[in-house]
């Protein structure tokens, strides 16, 4: 069920905007009932979450795995990412910009406190208070007085835009409207949090309580590097309810050696096969016993306006001509053994409002004599600096980008004639404070993990003039005020349109050039069964069961 | 030493050996006294090192590890004489991990690159990280190690200490550092890594040298020279360091096929040779993802590497026997 | 004997500053903003990362941060990472796991080497003089990462005889293979430096008087040529227990072990100075008494050797 909006000629009271009944579990994957153990221990790959789990302290997938299964939003997504009602009982608009959001009666976190508005509002407050420090503090910029509690040095630590209305009922208003907003709740830093968390997070932190499908299987759960012990949480009723008897996070520096784990039997789940096995993984596991399932997450290259081979009128052709001179075919193929599908606009296909034929995206064809066409006409009006030939940056700490950067390097040397060489930084930070620098010499590899199921989420944050992540430094009016025009519709598909048309202009300038999308190849063990992914690449843990 | 004189009462210590004494009267061909018996007394007095050159020569390990160094040195200075394939270029994906075909005796990477033109161009990068870092670390090691246990005293103190933090360096932690120290940043090379490994790894060699020459430095022939009036800095070099020498052949010889296999970790960690240049380093790392599919890939620049290291350790050999006045007489 | 241990541990004072200042320098001069390390992929806003550089200490100039992590370990107080976790406890939770592995990895690399490096010596040139060093030549030649690979995969998924990981326990069994592993370089080091020095003083002086003496042949091996063939092994073997601690990087990534090497790389890559320090002067502290230990010893395998 989508978000939709009643048109206000319909009704002038407020409309529900996710009357979600109970049959909104989409595809039947998360019905109870289905057939397995329901008594088994579910040992899962996890890696070390880097902070201590605060719901608003937690940007990376480590944590926010455990952080998903500790704690429910007001909704959380199924496994196609189309939102449902966990603690929201409705969340009403007239306008986009006054959300009056409504919790279920008698809801409580694990130990019994109850979950109310102001369990909500005082960890969004806490989140986005300056003086909290808490790293995704930027996910409650929309709404009014985020930039008072959250300014430098800020000592304000509430936002004007929340309101408590009663015990079950709070009011949420935005800067500005925004029809896509509600999506984002699901999201982990809109998680509530008990008193006790705000006022010692650091302790609360390694012990967290929440009002999730699990709980800590009691103090210490989390040994360190080790492993995370999770146990069904019994107050917990909704869609996510634990079918097996608990999750444990078994802790692994790197995919490789997991992999080893789980061909050996002694880890139940894989989320990510290593490339290095991308080839033999279904040999090793079975097709019954190993899944390729597309999520919400790209892979760029950014290459930076401020390189002035790749700048102006000749510097768009250029970009057109890398573009077009990259098989994305071959090497999602040869490299990934199609673990990976190639892009065709910048966001991803398991998202509402998706269009895999916009104009425009036929630069993201395959085309080497049109690229070499491109290349020369580009020539003509600029010629190109051969003394900073192009490089493609990455970091060798973390992730496995050489083999398909080196594809890519190849690719294009084959196919344009020019040199190009990968880049690589021995660690993130570097390459990371370079780009945020502003002094990159060459192109990044860049890509997008969707944090919630929207079109706007891979564009605003990347592309738009002076975004956090626009690597690129990409500045177009044009492409910003559709952007907030399509924030600003009133109805989710009439936003969705505007956000494919700026993407019409993404496609012709290509601030970065648009690779794959993510598909999430995982595995797992002969002893478990009812293994899914969802939306964003992670396995639906609730739902697994024994055999 | 203390046994000895226990030693031949045989209740008290050891066993009477069961099979018949070849050597109790040792023949006189192995009289350790006989060439200076025979030596003219007017020949000029020949160094230990061209004594050394002398008994190398007829060696035939010497020669067989020669010859091999040899051609590995040739094919280093000469890629092209031995592939007509260019490295680096058209490598097609179409290729990847295919097996060999003609004009490409032993298959492609991953990347679809030749392999044999892979590990030929390669021996270049390689063998002058190799030799270069060896080099480095046992000139640099050697000599503070030779200061150290010859001198000992607070020479030793301060010198042993340094080492010591050295030792305890993470390698990776300086290599970053290095690598992005202004000079290095934008034109990473062979060298860079020959001056990460120097500096991390020169202070193993200088505490085998150390140790060596605290057990030499106190044999009967330095105290003799040292009374016949050889300055301390002479005997040092003319006596103690050529006789400390075997460990520290040992360690460098093996060294350099660590050093080599060394860069391909560096290149793990994102701060090895860059990726367009070629080396058996570069070669086994990206040919690890691929191992169950396409372990030639990884087996060839290995054996080059092997053979190389080879020709070293019999070099070694040869050269330690040669050095050893003992070893040497038949 | 008693003043020189007693001077070598006042040597520790220097040793201790010049380390950690030199150590605290090198993170220090690491490239890149520490705060981009935290704030991970989607990075986080201006405001959120001047507090983090306040709370860190990494808004300061060098001198000052030095200063004040000096300050702290004085009064007993290590700090504590960017996921705010005390160093003590990351040292305490890290370290045993590590010392065993390191401690296996080198029993394992001085006996078999040894035993194996005396007999090749003995036996120049044989047969099985040759097979070691072709053992050793792969050893040498295939690097780390593959050769614990392989031997995880053939023992640990293949056949099945160890788990391929190792768990939070680190048992003996468990952590058997991946000293092994861990071990195999200095395996050959220690392999060949004994065939050498075997080979150079069985045809010493004091082994011939042995023998004429009318000693055993496995007498004369091990009392005479051994024990005085290992001057260099021992002072390898000490120079070794430092690296195996702090150098397993690979090793313990392969085989999943929560050790000293794996924190020390992530400290490193992250910018966490307190941690690099702290834990590389651990390891500095180990190693020089690792050293000590090896320098007594020279003196008990050659007594010309003496401290005063």
């Amino acid at each position: 069920m989508r978000f939709t909006r009643t048109s206000k000629m319909l009704s002038v009271a407020a409309v529900a905007v996710l009357a979600l009944s109970a049959c909104g579990g989409g595809d039947g994957s998360s019905e109870s009932g289905a057939e397995g153990d329901t008594n088994r221990v579910i040992i899962a790959d996890g890696s070390e979450p880097q902070n201590p789990l605060i719901p608003t302290n937690t940007n990376e997938v480590g944590g926010g795995a455990v952080l998903d299964l500790l704690f429910a939003g007001l909704i959380s997504y199924d496994a196609d990412g189309k939102p449902q009602n966990e603690m929201a009982e409705s969340i009403e608009t007239e306008d986009a910009k006054t959300y009056t959001i409504k919790l279920k009666e008698g809801k409580t976190f694990s130990n019994g406190a109850p979950v109310n508005a102001a369990s909500f509002v005082d960890a969004w407050n806490f989140g986005a208070a300056a003086k909290n420090a808490q790293l995704s503090s930027y996910f409650f910029e929309s709404i009014e007085g985020y930039d008072e509690a959250s300014a430098e040095g800020s000592e304000v630590d509430t936002m004007s835009g929340l309101k408590v209305i009663d015990d079950t009922t709070f009011e949420v208003t935005l800067k500005q409207p925004e029809s896509d907003w509600p999506l984002r709740l699901g999201y982990s830093a809109f998680y509530p949090m008990i008193p006790e968390a705000l006022a010692d997070p650091k302790t609360y932190g390694e012990n967290p309580v929440g009002n999730g499908p699990y709980k800590f299987d009691g103090e210490g759960a989390w040994e360190h590097n080790q492993e995370i012990s999770l146990v069904p949480n019994e107050s917990y009723e909704g869609p996510q309810k634990a079918q097996n008897a608990g999750i444990t996070f078994k802790i692994y520096q790197n995919d490789t050696t997991a992999y080893q784990d789980l061909i050996s039997n002694n880890l139940d789940v894989l989320k990510t096969i290593p490339t290095s096995d991308v080839k033999n993984f279904k040999n090793d596991l079975g097709e019954d016993r190993s899944i390729e399932s597309p999520y919400a997450g790209n892979q760029t290259i950014a290459i930076p306006y401020y390189l002035e081979n790749w700048s102006g009128e000749a510097g768009k052709l250029r970009r057109q001509a890398l573009s077009m001179a990259i098989d994305r075919e071959e090497i999602t193929s040869v490299i990934f053994s199609n673990g990976r599908t190639p892009a065709e606009d910048f966001t991803a296909p398991v998202l509402d409002g998706y269009d895999a034929d916009l104009p425009g995206s036929e630069n993201l064809e395959f085309n080497p004599e049109k690229a070499k066409e491109l290349w020369a006409e580009a020539e003509e009006i600029s010629p190109y600096d051969e003394s900073k030939p192009l490089t493609i940056a990455y970091n060798a700490d973390k992730g496995d980008h050489k083999t398909w950067v080196e594809a890519v390097v190849n690719g294009l040397k084959n196919n344009l004639g020019i040199e190009v060489t990968g880049k690589p930084y021995a660690t993130f930070k570097e390459v990371r404070t370079e780009a945020t620098d502003g002094v990159l010499t060459g192109s990044i590899r860049s890509g997008w993990q969707a944090d919630y199921p929207s079109l706007y989420n891979f564009l605003g944050p990347i592309y738009a003039t002076g975004a956090s992540s626009n690597d690129a430094r990409y500045e177009n009016p044009e492409f910003d005020a559709l952007l907030s025009e399509g924030l600003a519709a009133t109805t989710v598909e009439e936003g969705n349109e505007k956000m494919n048309e700026a993407q019409e202009m993404l496609l012709e300038d290509l601030p970065a050039i648009p690779l794959w999308y993510q598909v999430a190849q995982g595995g797992w063990s002969t002893n478990v069964t009812n293994v899914e992914f969802g939306w964003n690449g992670v396995p639906l843990y609730y739902a697994i069961t024994g055999k | 030493m203390p046994e000895n004189d226990k030693a031949l009462t045989p209740a008290s210590r050891g066993k009477v050996s069961p099979y018949p004494i070849e050597h109790f009267v040792a023949d006189v061909e192995e009289t350790p006294v006989q060439p200076v018996d025979s030596s003219t007394a007017d020949g000029a007095p020949r160094s230990i090192w061209s004594e050394a050159w002398r008994s190398l020569r007829k060696q035939p390990l010497f020669i067989i590890s020669a010859l091999l160094l040899l051609a590995v040195i040739v094919v280093a200075l000469f890629p092209g004489l031995f592939t007509s394939q260019q490295p680096n270029d058209n490598c097609l994906l179409a290729n990847s991990d295919g097996g060999p075909i003609a004009g490409h005796p032993l298959g492609f990477t991953q990347q679809g690159c030749d392999v044999l033109a892979r590990v030929v161009y390669g021996t270049r990068s390689s063998l002058m990280v190799g030799l270069l870092a060896t080099l480095g670390v046992v000139v640099v090691g050697g000599v503070i190690g030779a200061l150290a246990g010859f001198f000992g005293g607070w020479v030793d103190a301060i010198l042993a200490r340094v080492s010591d933090i050295f030792f305890a360096l993470p390698m990776i932690l300086g290599a970053i550092v290095v690598v992005q120290l202004p000079f290095f940043r934008e034109n990473r090379n062979v060298w860079t890594i020959v001056l990460i490994l120097v500096t991390f790894g020169w202070p193993q060699v200088a505490r085998i040298t150390r140790g060596a020459v605290l057990e030499i430095r106190n044999a009967d022939f330095v105290t003799a020279a040292q009374s016949l009036g050889v300055s301390r800095i002479s005997a040092l070099i003319k006596h103690v360091v050529p006789n400390a020498m075997a460990p520290v052949i040992v360690i460098a010889t093996i060294s350099l096929g660590t050093f080599i296999v060394a860069e391909s970790t560096l290149s793990f960690l994102g701060i090895g040779l860059p990726p367009d240049v070629m080396s058996w380093g570069n070669d086994i790392f990206s040919a690890k993802p691929s191992l169950r599919t396409n372990p030639m890939a990884l087996f060839w620049p290995a054996l080059a590497l092997s053979l190389t290291v080879l020709s070293f350790i019999m070099l070694g050999d040869a050269l330690r026997d040669a050095l050893d006045p003992k070893s040497r007489k038949r | 004997m008693a003043g020189y241990v007693l001077r070598r541990f006042l040597q520790l004072i220097p040793v201790f500053l010049g380390a950690t200042l030199l150590l605290y320098f090198l993170v220090f001069s690491l490239p890149g903003d520490a705060t981009a390390a935290i704030c991970g992929e989607k990075g986080c806003t201006p405001a959120v990362e001047a507090s983090l550089r306040a709370q860190y200490n990494l808004d300061q100039p060098f001198w000052m941060q030095y200063l004040l992590y000096l300050k702290g370990v004085l009064t007993f107080d290590l700090g504590t990472n960017f996921a705010g976790r005390e160093i003590a406890t990351i040292i305490a939770e890290v370290f045993p796991t590590t010392a065993k592995l390191a401690v296996m990895a080198l029993v394992f690399e001085a006996v078999f080497g040894i035993v194996f490096g005396l007999f090749a010596g003995l036996r120049k040139g044989k047969i099985f003089d040759s097979t070691v060093l072709v053992v050793s030549l792969v050893v040498i030649s295939v690097p780390i990462f593959v050769l614990g690979f392989l031997m995880q995969f053939v023992f640990g998924v293949k056949l099945a005889w160890t788990n391929p990981t190792v768990s939070g326990d680190a048992s003996f069994t468990e952590l058997l293979l991946p000293a092994i592993v861990l071990g195999l370089v200095s395996f050959a080091y220690v392999l060949r430096l004994t065939r050498t020095s075997v080979i150079e003083n069985a045809n010493a002086d004091y082994v011939r008087t042995a023998t004429a003496k009318g000693l055993s042949r496995p007498r004369v091996v091990t009392v005479h040529i051994l024990r005085n063939s290992m001057i260099p092994v021992a002072t390898f073997l000490g120079a070794d227990l430092g690296a195996l601690m702090g150098g397993a990087i690979v090793t313990e990534g392969i085989f999943n072990v929560n050790g000293v090497g794996n924190t020390l790389y992530r400290a490193v890559l992250n910018g966490e100075a307190p941690v690099v320090v702290s834990i590389v002067t651990v390891l500095i502290l180990i190693f020089c008494l690792a050293n000590l230990l090896v320098d007594l010893l020279y003196a008990w395998l050659d007594p010309r050797i003496r401290y005063a």
